[in-house]
């Protein structure tokens, strides 16, 4: 037997649609160690991992799973063979309890019918011996993200995991719960189970691993021991080169406030106040970022400026006028451009072309009609010129969106909304699954309509990105605005956590000031 | 109108809302398995027609009603198994594969029936089998309730059977939590090991079962024998009840029972002389009625907040 | 032309191909004379100018059905009324071309129009529950149909019914409201102007105006066209006024050209038809027509055997659904897909791609 726990050679994986995600991946992990994977979004990792928990048959390629040649035809095969998942978004079933969702597929009987005592006690049994403290009758959608992923970790746990795939697993936590992420992996460690931790994070990587293999366009890279390289080395291994991404700024006076909320709360069907008493300003020229773990209201605050909820108490204007009077549609009359969160549920028609995607939000008005028909000539150069001035890798303006790759489609969503140079823009996790190119080119043209004097409110949970646009910044915690900075100038990641989880506030004064 | 009133309150009447309600339950809890599995079967009403034809046509060659039974349920299963086989493993959309075989249903079983009765309508020409009735002991003695309970056909005892079946399946068995795992997130249930495909085709040959029995009924029980499109689209006005009752099985056998009165109004309304064509619409509108208050409260509640 | 089209051009071809060998094999297991059955099936409907304008005739309530039902899917709903308002257009245009009076051309205009209207309504019920309730429009729609048969049957048997005649028939029409043939020596008849006038209509509403575009944003992802500030609602609203002003259409155009009087005794059948035309045609409007052809062809063949081998035409419904399914399967020869796309991808030159 080698050495190696589990051996993956020259793996490859193409898909129907002729995408490339693994051409000749090698990977393999010891017993008993942290190995971190890593790569820029769409490098290949989670496709790789995909083929480790047999989601999906490699075109090529050979994998020994303790020294023995295996292929695993689904992820029964998989688990039954002692390999657990952790996936970034999680596979919960939301109405379940935290029992019946550990228990899915393996539950205890008795007769016909399943033992719902014995599911309970093995839960909180199981949830004991791995030091990772659940309530088993809770009901599943309740949970705060932190819990929901210990869940998730105890299901693979439960079904004799020995080695444990974990797929960003620090995305969606705080630092203080990252912390605590890590401290529970050491235990599992020790206990003998190996984890494959995938994250495109360094310093947490050199925090907590011990081995690190770098992914680049489908291919690894290299195996390096964590201790012997630097974060630099690491770094330039997945770039592949040294890429500039900083971006100029021309500093200048902001104009007036063409997004003005004042005093937004919201209450939701469960009568939970999930948005308490906001007032903020965005000025024409600022970009106004909003920082918070997911779910501390600011979902709700974008759903009411982009008109998908109602304004329940308070007040918000656009170019000082009240817009709790408008819909989806007319505020679309308004100078007004939105990026929102999930592109493929709102953002595009897969189906359509990319032509007729970048119009879209353009057909109240006549700039893309002649004689009461679409203008095609017109819509064409209109998208060619949007191909080329954002780099959109695609056949040509005919091509259907959803052939595109998930960073090139998030480009056709920015162009189209920036394509009027609008007066507001609110952005919302802009750049969440674009690879480095793809955002840096997002980033220089938010800026870009932010120069040109329109009002920018971001909201994102990539706190480099946050810290990197900003001119002021706000951190949201359990729907109230708990600090606001005048600038970003001195803040650093670790300092916004202790805001973003509540440990410390500003005081009424200072978060007054977001207004003016 | 005196006449029609008595007969509304008459025995006879609440016994004819059993009888008519009997197909719409079968038919419901076919959707209900389904639908919560993710796998809405629209094929409902295409698959009883075939049933009900092979109960007919079977129970007739072997003279045998429990050959035909056993027949139709085949019959239902097996093309349940073809909406399955192009749904889940070709990937047809489902509710174009459930509108391929309701025409498959309406067309194949004239075709066939032309070719076993030598006639395109009905097949009164095959002495065809019934499925008895059963006279409750002790109950079928007790004044109103036994006129009105006892003495159903075999299959309408069933159809109460398979509501208690279809609640207990969802609610208590291990089978249960995964099509309601596959139903509401897939991926959860595939990131266990529990098949989507194999859970959804089980789900989908239950909804076929139901059907089997369902079209039984008609041809075997609620009269003996087959005429062309005899399901009169009471496979669709399932689908309303199972929406109105929102995926449950006792929600949906309500929502049935409400639409079963429809169709016995509608059938003692004909025996008193009022005009017929108009008559025969009073289930059709009142399940058009029926979705509309539904859709509407819903739309009403999700609107609130 | 990319793969992905060709592929589905090919798809398209394979699933038709299948079909016409399914009726060989009923032909061979039904018929006595195989063989000539066979023959019939295939070769005669080309054998003479009549059987070829049978194939044109039966066409036209074919390409109006799918038509409609192409621009319901295009939005992305599941609306079987076309039976309805195929039915109810053809009693309520029967009222307008019996009892007016009006000069020949404008006559049979004037019954079409008729004819729309009330498929406009009828299409209108399902519509409007489904844009403002969001009702499920294939339940509601399957409803209409049945309340349509009825109604239509009622006004048929009370108030034009023709006792001169033993069949349940409505008196003749006018003679100045007939659809004139425009081909001698068979029954072809202006109809088809009206049809290929159609469809040409809804292909330009579709592809080149701004209330297409929204319409087959709002089928492709409702979400989306909400967000981009489009009407849903109304797109929704508009698209059953337009399917049921076609379908309608169809209904009393297929009255005033073939039958000359109201014969329909029960639905028509044209709902599912329609879908699985459009289907064939995967939702283009211009495709319908050729579908259209494709399918009477079909049915004149079918009925040609028929009549000389006793085979009932009602194998056709089997044709269909091999169709249906087979064209809407996605995974139908996937493999060959697959391979055939993996030839064009040399894993080198993909490499390159994503590195900035």
């Amino acid at each position: 037997m080698s050495e190696y726990i589990l051996e993956m050679n020259h793996i490859a994986k193409i898909y129907g649609n002729g995408v490339v995600a693994n051409s000749d991946v090698n990977f393999n992990l010891k017993k008993g160690e942290i190995h971190a994977l890593v790569g820029e979004n769409g490098a290949g990792k989670s496709t790789l991992m995909k083929i480790l928990f047999g989601m999906e048959q490699p075109s090529r390629g050979e994998i020994f799973l303790r020294g023995e040649k295996t292929v695993f035809s689904g992820s029964k095969e998989a688990i039954a063979k002692g390999i657990g998942m952790v996936h970034q978004h999680f596979m919960l079933v939301e109405s379940f309890t935290v029992a019946q969702n550990i228990m899915l597929g393996m539950e205890p009987k008795k007769g016909l019918f399943i033992d719902q005592k014995e599911a309970v006690r093995f839960t909180r049994e199981l949830g004991e011996r791995f030091n990772l403290p659940v309530d088993p009758e809770e009901t599943t959608k309740n949970l705060p993200v932190g819990l929901k992923q210990k869940v998730e970790i105890l299901k693979a746990l439960a079904r004799g995991a020995e080695i444990l795939i974990l797929d960003e697993p620090t995305a969606v936590l705080t630092p203080q719960e990252i912390d605590q992420l890590f401290e529970e992996l050491r235990q599992l460690k020790a206990q003998g189970h190996t984890i494959v931790f995938i994250s495109h994070k360094i310093p947490e990587i050199k925090q907590i691993c011990d081995r690190i293999t770098v992914m680049r366009s489908g291919r690894t890279i290299e195996t390096y021991q964590c201790e012997a390289v630097s974060e630099q080395q690491i770094s330039n291994a997945i770039m592949g080169c040294e890429l500039n991404t900083s971006i100029e700024r021309v500093k200048k006076e902001y104009g007036s406030a063409n997004i003005q909320v004042r005093g937004l709360s919201y209450t939701d069907k469960s009568g939970v106040k999930v948005l308490k008493d906001i007032s903020l300003d965005v000025r024409a020229g600022m970009v106004f970022g909003i920082a918070g773990v997911q779910g501390n209201g600011q979902v709700e605050l974008v759903d009411i400026l982009t008109r998908r909820k109602a304004v329940q108490s308070g007040e918000a204007k656009f170019y000082g006028e009240d817009i709790s009077r408008t819909d989806q549609k007319s505020i679309r009359e308004l100078s007004f451009g939105y990026v929102p969160e999930d592109r493929l549920e709102q953002g595009v028609a897969a189906s359509m072309p990319i032509s007729e995607n970048m119009i879209s939000n353009d057909l109240g008005n006549n700039d893309f009609q002649k004689h009461g028909m679409l203008d095609f000539k017109k819509i064409d150069a209109f998208a060619k010129e949007n191909i080329e001035s954002y780099e959109i890798r695609c056949a040509g303006g005919s091509q259907p969106v959803g052939m595109l790759s998930g960073g090139n489609m998030q480009k056709v969503v920015v162009a189209r909304e920036c394509g009027h140079n609008p007066g507001i823009l609110i952005a919302e996790q802009p750049t969440r699954g674009v690879d480095v190119g793809a955002a840096h080119i997002i980033h220089k043209k938010i800026i870009k309509l932010c120069e040109d004097g329109a009002s920018v409110l971001l909201v994102s949970a990539d706190l480099a990105e946050i810290l990197k646009l900003s001119d002021v910044l706000a951190v949201m915690y359990e729907g109230e605005m708990v600090a606001f900075f005048e600038s970003t100038e001195g803040l650093n990641e670790e300092k916004l956590g202790l805001y973003m989880l509540g440990i410390e506030r500003h005081g009424p004064e200072q978060i007054r000031k977001a207004v003016g | 109108m005196k006449g029609f009133i008595n007969l509304i309150f008459s025995t006879d009447f609440v016994y004819s809302i059993f009888r008519v309600m009997t197909p719409l339950l079968f038919a419901s809890m076919g959707a209900v398995i389904s639908d919560v599995a993710g796998a809405p079967n629209i094929a409902l009403e295409g698959l009883m027609l075939m049933a009900a034809f092979s109960g007919m046509y079977f129970g007739y060659l072997a003279q045998s009603a429990a050959v035909g039974l056993l027949m139709a349920l085949l019959t239902a299963v097996l093309f349940a198994g073809v909406l399955a086989f192009f749904t889940l493993y070709y990937k047809t959309n489902i509710i174009l594969g459930g509108i391929a075989l309701n025409s498959l249903a309406s067309g194949g079983t004239v075709f066939l029936l032309y070719l076993v009765a030598n006639d395109k309508g009905t097949s009164v020409s095959l002495a065809s089998k019934t499925l008895p009735n059963i006279n409750i002991p002790v109950i079928e003695n007790i004044p109103v309730l036994g006129s009105i309970i006892s003495g159903h056909n075999v299959l309408t005892y069933v159809s109460v059977l398979a509501v208690a079946f279809t609640y207990y399946l969802l609610k208590s068995t291990s089978l249960g939590a995964h099509i309601k795992a596959v139903g509401e997130k897939k991926e959860a249930a595939e990131s266990v090991g529990i098949s989507t495909v194999r859970t959804q085709a089980i789900a989908l040959l239950l909804s076929g079962v139901m059907c089997g029995f369902g079209g039984a009924f008609m041809s075997m029980g609620y009269v003996s024998w087959f005429s062309r499109d005899m399901l009169s689209s009471r496979g669709w006005i399932a689908l309303a009840a199972e929406a109105m009752g929102r995926q449950t099985a006792l929600g949906s056998a309500a929502a049935s029972m409400l639409f079963g009165v429809a169709d016995a109004v509608s059938n003692a309304a004909a025996t008193q002389g009022l005009p017929s064509d108009l008559v025969k619409t009073i289930p059709y509108v009142a399940t058009l009625v029926g979705l509309t208050v539904f859709s509407v409260r819903l739309y009403r509640r999700q609107k609130e907040v | 032309m990319s793969r992905e089209k060709t592929f589905q051009v090919l798809r398209t071809a394979v699933a038709m191909l299948a079909a016409i060998l399914v009726a060989f094999l009923i032909i061979i297991l039904v018929s006595d004379k195989p063989v000539e059955s066979i023959l019939i099936f295939l070769m005669q409907p080309f054998s003479s100018g009549r059987y070829l304008g049978n194939i044109v005739e039966t066409a036209i309530p074919l390409i109006f059905s799918g038509l409609s039902m192409a621009i319901l899917f295009q939005a992305g709903l599941f609306n079987l009324g076309g039976e309805g308002v195929f039915f109810m257009a053809g009693i309520v245009g029967s009222i307008a071309a019996i009892w007016l009076k009006l000069p020949v051309f404008i006559f049979p205009l004037v019954c079409i129009a008729v004819g729309a209207g009330t498929g406009i309504l009828v299409m209108l019920v399902p519509g409007a529950l489904r844009a403002k309730f969001n009702a499920n429009e294939m339940v509601t729609s399957l409803m209409m149909n049945n309340i349509c048969f009825g109604v239509g049957c009622y006004i048929l048997n009370n108030m034009m019914r023709d006792t001169t005649v033993s069949s349940l028939v409505s008196y003749k029409y006018r003679l100045a409201s007939l659809l004139p043939t425009i081909i001698s020596g068979t029954r072809v008849h202006a109809g088809i102007l009206v049809a290929l006038f159609c469809a040409a209509l809804v292909y330009i509403f579709l592809y080149k105006t701004k209330w297409g575009l929204q319409v087959r944003a709002a089928g492709a992802n409702a979400k989306f066209a909400k967000y981009s500030g489009m009407d849903v609602m109304k797109a929704i609203l508009l698209v059953h006024v337009i399917a049921g002003a076609v379908a309608g259409c169809g209904g009393i155009v297929e009255c005033l050209g073939l039958h000359k009087r109201f014969e329909w005794t029960a639905l028509p059948g044209y709902g599912f038809d329609g879908a699985m035309i459009a289907m064939l045609a995967n939702n283009n409007p211009l495709g319908v027509v050729g579908a259209a052809v494709f399918v009477a062809y079909l049915r004149v063949g079918a009925d040609l055997v028929n009549r000389f081998a006793d085979v009932p035409t009602e194998m056709i419904a089997i044709l269909q659904t091999l169709i249906i399914l087979l064209i809407s399967a996605e995974k139908f020869l996937h493999k060959y897909k697959q391979r055939w796309m993996e030839k064009d991808i040399q894993i080198e030159e993909v490499q390159h791609e994503g590195v900035h």
